[in-house]
This record gives structure tokens, C-alpha cells and sequence, in this order.
């Protein structure tokens, strides 16, 4: 079993999966049942300034889209910050922190955007013990009408300002949650670097309406006839997510950043990926949320089995992807593959053949006895065949080795060559 | 009531009325939403489906399997509809698996195909309990036509001339539409009086006059219905049964399968149908399977099913084979019937196989050798009527080129009938 001890910006757990802040870590009894389930760590659900707590909406909170068999591929939400009274989880978390002592317990925080405000919550949790402290700058529904949350991480001269007092005001290792609801990740990303940021979490969620009610006409999740965005999150968000960490750690500005990976991790796989793109840790929500703690324990192995198959160690995956991840001008355009249908495999449902004779570039042959053959002279390797045939493994990309003819260009396969040396390029004749 | 079933002879009230009910009552559970969704979420929506090919009737599977999937069961059923008039009867009878789900991609990659013909039952009895009739009569032609026998290839035919505003009135010699569905179908299959629901569904659509008790050829002639009407349809069925052709058929205790089947269907309390305890069935089909099964329901004791030749020949499906087996039929392949021993009543038939003879004691014994046709109104292709000849048209297991199937039967009657609109509107 692969060692899986993590080492986040000095906060050690016995893996790299926590919970992210969510309805999942909200309270003592939840956590410790994670704790007991196996997690690694736990974002406590954010807290707010002293007072008279938020109140959350008392019609449903959450909207779901799925997929077969009712899957679960993306849940949103319109649930606040706790709705607990401070001092309640205050104790609780110094309570629970005494007792697991190896693993890792980080709090999430969203007060107001002055310096006081910040200052009296760090001051609040400062003996509480915990490991560090999150700025929840994501939450994308109605905190953000109050000024906090999103409507911080969408303008980074905030984000730079408040992670300054936190980083002033206490001695916690300091996280800043992203919203991905900005047009540009690598402005508040950066933003959190300039003010003093150990890390970056990122996503928080996505601003949504996952369905419309066609009975009432209300988007859900419906108060009353009403609805409002919720954020997003779940399995269908991961690649958007991915995206957005991997900015980060191939941008020249912010490479180096610690980041902690969010967004869609369902399995020991989704937590992988984003490591190998540098997320030096993940957190979980949605996958918790859907079917219970208990999924912890195929992460853990499935990541250990991977790296002792790989013969790796966690922080050789921590980045692995990074370097291969760059822009489409440097993309070899002297890479030509075509697909290749296995007719063994092939169960002869045909979508192949109606995904590119309708929609792409009529490649694929369809003969007698239901027979699906790539006309190579016509196929551009898009890959939707591919990503449309219900059989994995069975069409796949072959590359054509250098100095073969590409039947469908009458070209040979040549050296290594991009957009920016391109006869085509623009500003290659430009330069000239 | 105690169990009766080791009591000698043919005997009513085997087993109590309450067990023959429930044995009768679950022989395929309808879906639910649920499950109809999860079913119909496993449909691949192949391109130019080999399933909608192997449907004699060519519903689109796929595209009735995605309304489903998308909550749309109406829909669903009129894509159906629109296609086989008697859905509702083909999604409980059909044998899909050697039709739609033995071609199934699925079934093909894993041996687990889609399950088309329960979701097709998903889609039709939803639309069929609000009571919707989803097609609406074109404007009256003028037209008269003549259908004969109410069977699945007349109605099939019927609703479809009505539909296209033609006059049809239907001539059944029984004193019930629906034909095999409401006489020659398995009681289990089609529960609740399912057949008789869907004729009154059916003729929802107007247009349509059924006439109970009339028979060709002793109530009316063929050159009558000819000269009263602009076509004439004959959906008349294969009336006749085969004779075994060996002594002691005539035994008290020998009787066609047909009746027997058609009996089971028409009473009230199955319970009081009698049978046999030890009870043989001659023959290798639907039928044979159907009073084999029935039989075992009832409470026979012992039901073996004896067909002459090999197991892969029979034309009862694997499938049907397997359900007969666990219904507790025992099934004997490639031996013929050489004689029925008895004195007055039957007691026992003697088979060969492979040239020894073996005798199994019987005291009710079902013929189920296949059917013919009776009455020659117009030529013969072959051993059935051709399909059209003049202003007459024939479909149905009557009629050449069909596979003696209720869905064969729907696709000749609804052809028929787009023939005849044609033709009259030429």
C-alpha cells in the first residue's frame, strides 16, 4: 500500500481527501463520522461574524441533474454559511480537533470586507487549534448579495486586501477559496499570491439553474414559485474545474502556488487527475453528499493501487500532467492519427456512423451486416466516433508514423511543427 | 379446498380457486416509472436499428425508447400505435426473443438485451389507462368495406381503413371480437381482460361496426360481401386443427389445445376449467407451450410436452421452451406418436423415438400439431389464401407470408388496408 500521508502547506493528513466546507462538515457529529470513515481532513462549513446567525431558506435547498439510472451528475445549491450560533461550532471544533489529532481541520471563514471584521473572527477561532483557516470567497448565491463571497472573489484587489489582514491578523496557514464564476481564474489566483496566500482552493461552484418546472414555471430549486441561482457542483463541473487549476500551475505568475483541487471528485481517478494537473490535495463535497462517507475508502485504495502500480509516490503525481498541459498554438499539427474500429468488439449500434455521417465528416463506412469501417481518406481524427461508441476501447486513435501518407491530405507525416511556424499563420507572414 | 391434484382422471378444482388465480395473475409484472426509465436509460439509440428491422410491424424502437426515457410514455405509445394498431397485445404476446431483443446490440455485446416488449407495454398501457385514443378519423370517404374475422389482422385492418375515413363493418363468427387474442392467447399473458379492453380501444377511433356471430360461408357468401361493399378483407385465420392421424384419437380425453386454451380464456373461475393429473400434449408450438403450461397452473400433476423432432427445430423460442420447463413441463424432443391406448377414455399414448417405443400414461391428452385453413373463398398460395385477388384481400395466418404471429398478423391487416385505401382512392 502506497504511503498516502499528505503534506498541504505544512497541514498534515493521513491522505490527501478532505471534505470540502459543505453541509457535510457543519457540525461535530458529521465530522467525527468522517474522521471515523477516513477522510483525511475536513473544511469546517464556513463561519460567520458573531450575532444572530444566517437563516437559510426552508424549501428545498438543493437541484439536481442526472444521468442514467438517476445518477447524480450535478447538484446545486442556494444553503448559506452555517446556520449555527458561533460559539456552538467554536467549541466543537476545538473539541474535535483534541481528539483527531492526525488529521487535518481547517476553517472556512466569510465575514464582512473591513479589516475589523476579519480581524475579531481570526481573533474568535485563534484557540480553537485548527490547522488553518479558508477565505470563502466563492459562494456565488446569496451571501454574495451582502457583499461577501463571490462578490470578493470576483474583484481581486479584494481578494489581495482581505488575504493581507488574514495573513496580518493570525499566524494560520491561510487557503483562498476561488470562484470560477470570473471570466479569468489567473486574476484572483494571483491576487491571493500577491496578498500572502499560502494556497488556493478552487472551485467553489458554478452559478446555475439546473431545471425549470414546466407544471409552475419556476426554476428549481422552487421557494414558494420562485427560485434563484444556485452554485453548481458535482461530477458534471470537473472539467471546468480542471481547467482552472491547471492555469494556475502551468501560469508563469501563479506555477508554485500551493493549490487544493475542488470540483467534481467522485473516485480515487478524478482525485488523481487533478493532482497530476497540481493540485497538491482534493476536497470532496458532492460525491459525500450522494453516497455517504463511506466513499473515502475506495479513494484511498484506488489512489494507493495506482501509485504502487505506477511505482510512484504521491508528490511524484502532484504536478506529473502540468507540463503537458499548453496552448493550442503549440499543439503538433504533424500528429495524425485515424480512428480504428475493432470489429470484434464492435456491437454494430451504428452511432459511430450516424455521429459522422450527420454531424461530422462522413468517415465512417457502413456495409453490409452492419459493418463499420473508417474511410481513412476522410477522416480527420476528429474523435466523436470514439466519444459516442457505448464500448470503450473499442474505436481508437492510431497515430500514423513519421514519413506515412495521410491519405485524406496526400501529405507525409512529418517533424514536429505548430500554428506559430504554420505557412497559414497570419502573423507568420507578417513577421516576414 | 385441499389439493386435488394426485386425484385420478380429468378433474375441475385441482388446486383453490385463490392459488389457480394468483398462478394466472404475474406472469410478467408491468413496470413502473422507475423501472421503465432505468430500462429504457440501457437503449443505444443505434443507427437504422436492427431491432426496428426485426419488427414485423417496423416500430421505431429506438425513438419510442428515448420518449420513455424522457418522460413522455404517450408519445411513446402513439409512435407505437402508429405502427401496430394492437401494440398493447404484441408488447404481452410478442416472442421478442427471437424478434426485437434477439437482434438487440445489447444483447449482442452482453446476452441481456434492452427489454423492448415490456417497456412497449410500459408505453401503451399508459396511454391505453387515460383512456386516450390518439388517432383521429379522416373525413368519411363514402367507401364501404368488408372486413372478415375479428381477429388481429382484421381489427389491425379495420382501424386503419377507418382511420383513412372508409366504412368498415367487421364479420366475426364468434361471439366476441378479437380473435386469437381473446380466444387462442395464454391466459396468463393476457390478464384483466386485456383483449376485450383493447377492441374497445380500439374502435374508439368510429367508423367501425363489428357484427358477432356471422360466418362466411353459412351466413353470407364471399360474392355477397363482393357485391356490397367497395373490398372486401378476409382475416379469417386458420380454423382447422390437425389430426394426429393415429388409432385412438378419438378417445374420450383427446381434444385440441386450441379449445382447451380458448376455454381457459373465456372462464371466469379458471379454477373450475377440469384437467387432467397426468397430462401429455402433442406438439412443438406457442400452442403446445400455451395448454402445457395452462395445464401445469391448473394442477396437473405430471404435463409433458412431446414434439417430434429436435429441440432447436421446435417453433416455440428457447425462451418459451425454458418458461415451460420451470413451470414444471417436462419437455421430450424427436419422438412421435405411434398410437393413444385406452379403453373408451384415454389412459396412455404410445411414442417412438429412434425406433423404440415407450408409452406414457396420460388421462387427457392436447393435440397442438398446427392449424389449417378451412374453406377455399379465394385461391391458395401454397397451403394459405394469396393476399389479394380483385376487390379481395387476405391477411393474417390465413394468408401467405406471415409466420402464424399476432405482429405478422397486424402488419398484413394494416397493409391490407393501405392497399385497399389506395386502391379506392385511385
Amino acid at each position: 500500500m502506497a504511503d498516502l500521508t499528505s503534506d498541504f502547506i505544512g497541514i498534515r493528513s493521513p491522505n490527501p481527501f478532505w471534505l470540502a466546507s459543505a453541509p457535510p462538515t457543519d457540525k461535530a457529529y458529521n465530522v467525527e463520522r468522517a474522521y471515523q470513515a477516513g477522510w483525511g481532513g475536513v473544511v469546517w462549513k464556513t463561519l460567520g461574524s458573531d450575532g444572530p446567525p444566517v437563516v437559510n431558506v426552508n424549501g428545498p435547498r438543493y437541484g439536481a441533474i442526472w444521468g442514467a439510472d438517476r445518477r447524480l451528475l450535478g447538484l446545486n445549491n442556494i444553503e448559506l454559511i452555517t446556520d449555527r450560533p458561533l460559539q456552538v461550532n467554536l467549541d466543537e471544533i476545538k473539541m474535535v480537533k483534541r481528539k483527531w489529532r492526525d488529521r487535518a481541520l481547517v476553517i472556512s471563514l466569510m465575514v464582512p470586507c473591513d479589516e475589523e471584521s476579519w480581524k475579531d473572527i481570526l481573533h474568535r477561532i485563534a484557540d480553537t487549534e485548527a490547522d488553518g483557516v479558508e477565505l470563502n470567497f466563492g459562494c456565488p448565491h446569496g451571501m454574495a448579495e451582502r457583499g461577501m463571497g463571490s462578490a470578493v472573489g470576483q474583484v481581486p484587489e479584494y481578494i489581495e486586501m482581505v488575504t493581507r489582514w488574514v495573513k496580518k491578523h493570525s499566524r494560520m496557514p491561510c487557503i483562498v477559496k476561488l470562484t470560477p464564476n470570473v471570466t479569468n481564474i489567473l486574476g484572483p489566483a494571483g491576487a491571493a499570491k500577491k496578498g500572502g496566500a499560502d494556497a488556493v482552493s478552487l472551485i467553489n461552484t458554478i452559478n446555475s439553474i439546473t431545471s425549470v418546472n414546466l407544471d409552475s414555471f419556476s426554476p428549481e430549486p422552487m421557494i414558494d414559485g420562485k427560485g434563484t441561482h444556485g452554485g453548481y457542483c458535482g461530477p458534471a463541473v470537473k472539467p471546468i474545474a480542471m481547467n482552472m487549476v491547471a492555469e494556475i500551475a502551468r501560469n508563469r505568475d501563479t506555477a508554485g502556488l500551493p493549490i487544493s483541487g475542488i470540483g467534481g471528485v467522485t473516485t480515487w481517478r478524478d482525485a488523481a487527475e487533478f493532482m497530476a494537473l497540481g493540485a497538491g490535495n482534493v476536497q470532496v463535497c458532492t460525491a459525500a453528499m450522494t453516497y455517504g462517507f463511506k466513499v473515502v475508502q475506495e479513494m484511498i485504495s484506488g489512489l494507493s493501487q495506482y501509485l504502487d502500480e505506477k511505482g510512484m509516490a504521491l508528490s511524484d503525481l502532484i504536478g506529473r500532467a502540468t507540463p503537458n498541459v499548453t496552448d493550442w498554438q503549440y499543439l503538433n499539427l504533424n500528429y495524425v492519427t485515424k480512428a480504428r474500429i475493432d470489429a470484434e468488439a464492435c456491437i454494430k449500434c451504428g452511432r459511430c456512423y450516424a455521429a459522422c455521417e450527420d454531424t461530422s465528416h462522413q468517415a465512417i463506412a457502413m456495409k453490409p451486416g452492419r459493418v463499420f469501417e473508417v474511410m481513412d481518406d476522410e477522416c480527420v481524427a476528429c474523435n466523436l466516433c470514439v466519444d459516442v461508441c457505448p464500448v470503450e476501447n473499442c474505436i481508437t486513435m492510431v497515430e500514423l508514423p513519421k514519413g506515412a501518407v495521410d491519405p485524406r491530405t496526400g501529405k507525409t507525416v512529418g517533424d514536429y511543427a505548430n500554428w506559430t511556424t504554420h505557412p497559414n499563420n497570419p502573423s507568420v507572414a507578417a513577421a516576414e | 379446498m385441499s389439493n386435488q391434484t394426485l386425484m385420478p382422471g380429468i378433474a375441475a378444482h385441482r388446486l383453490p380457486a385463490e392459488v389457480v388465480a394468483e398462478n394466472f395473475a404475474h406472469y410478467m409484472p408491468a413496470y413502473d416509472r422507475h423501472e421503465a426509465r432505468v430500462a429504457a436509460d440501457r437503449c443505444y439509440f443505434c443507427h437504422d436499428a436492427p431491432c426496428m428491422t426485426a419488427c414485423p410491424t417496423a416500430i421505431d424502437i429506438p425513438l419510442f425508447i428515448r420518449q420513455i426515457a424522457t418522460g413522455t410514455p404517450e408519445a411513446a405509445a402513439r409512435t407505437i400505435l402508429s405502427q401496430n394498431i394492437l401494440g398493447g397485445m404484441c408488447a404481452r404476446v410478442c416472442p421478442t426473443e427471437t424478434l426485437c431483443e434477439e437482434v438487440c446490440v445489447r444483447e449482442v455485446a452482453e446476452g441481456k438485451p434492452v427489454e423492448i416488449g415490456r417497456l412497449q407495454r410500459y408505453a401503451t398501457d399508459t396511454l391505453m389507462e387515460k383512456g386516450v385514443h390518439p388517432f383521429t378519423r379522416a373525413a368519411a370517404t363514402g367507401k364501404r368495406v368488408a372486413v372478415v374475422g375479428a381477429g388481429p389482422a382484421g381489427l389491425a385492418c379495420a382501424h386503419r381503413l377507418a382511420l383513412h375515413g372508409h366504412e368498415v363493418t367487421v364479420f366475426e363468427r364468434r361471439p366476441k371480437a378479437g380473435g386469437l387474442n381473446e380466444f387462442g392467447i395464454a391466459a396468463y399473458k393476457s390478464t384483466d381482460d386485456f383483449a376485450a379492453r383493447e377492441v374497445a380501444w380500439l374502435l374508439q377511433i368510429g367508423g367501425i361496426t363489428i357484427e358477432t356471430g356471422r360466418e362466411l360461408g353459412r351466413d353470407f357468401s364471399l360474392a355477397s360481401l363482393e357485391a356490397d361493399h367497395d373490398a372486401v378483407f378476409l382475416g379469417i385465420g386458420l380454423a382447422g386443427v390437425n389430426a394426429l392421424g393415429v388409432p385412438g384419437e378419438d378417445l374420450a380425453g383427446v381434444r385440441n389445445a386450441v379449445d382447451f386454451i380458448a376455454e381457459l380464456r373465456q372462464a371466469a373461475d379458471k379454477s373450475a376449467l377440469p384437467v387432467g393429473r397426468d397430462v401429455v400434449v402433442i406438439g412443438g408450438g406457442m400452442t403446445a407451450v400455451d395448454a402445457a403450461v395452462q395445464s401445469k397452473l391448473l394442477g396437473a400433476q405430471s404435463v409433458t410436452m412431446v414434439y417430434r423432432r429436435g429441440k432447436e427445430h421446435m417453433s416455440a423460442s428457447l425462451y418459451e421452451q425454458d418458461h415451460a420447463t420451470a413451470s414444471g413441463v417436462t419437455i421430450l424432443y424427436g419422438a412421435a406418436p405411434v398410437r393413444i391406448i385406452g379403453q373408451g377414455a384415454v389412459e396412455a399414448v404410445e411414442f417412438i423415438r429412434d425406433g423404440e417405443s415407450f408409452t406414457l400414461r396420460a388421462d387427457q391428452v392436447f393435440k397442438a400439431i398446427g392449424q389449417t385453413l378451412v374453406g377455399e373463398p379465394i385461391a391458395r398460395d401454397g397451403k394459405k389464401l394469396v393476399r389479394r385477388a380483385g376487390k379481395v384481400w387476405a391477411g393474417g395466418d390465413c394468408a401467405a407470408g406471415g409466420e402464424d404471429l399476432t405482429v405478422t398478423a397486424v402488419a398484413q391487416g394494416r397493409d391490407a388496408a393501405e392497399e385497399i385505401h389506395a386502391t379506392l382512392m385511385a
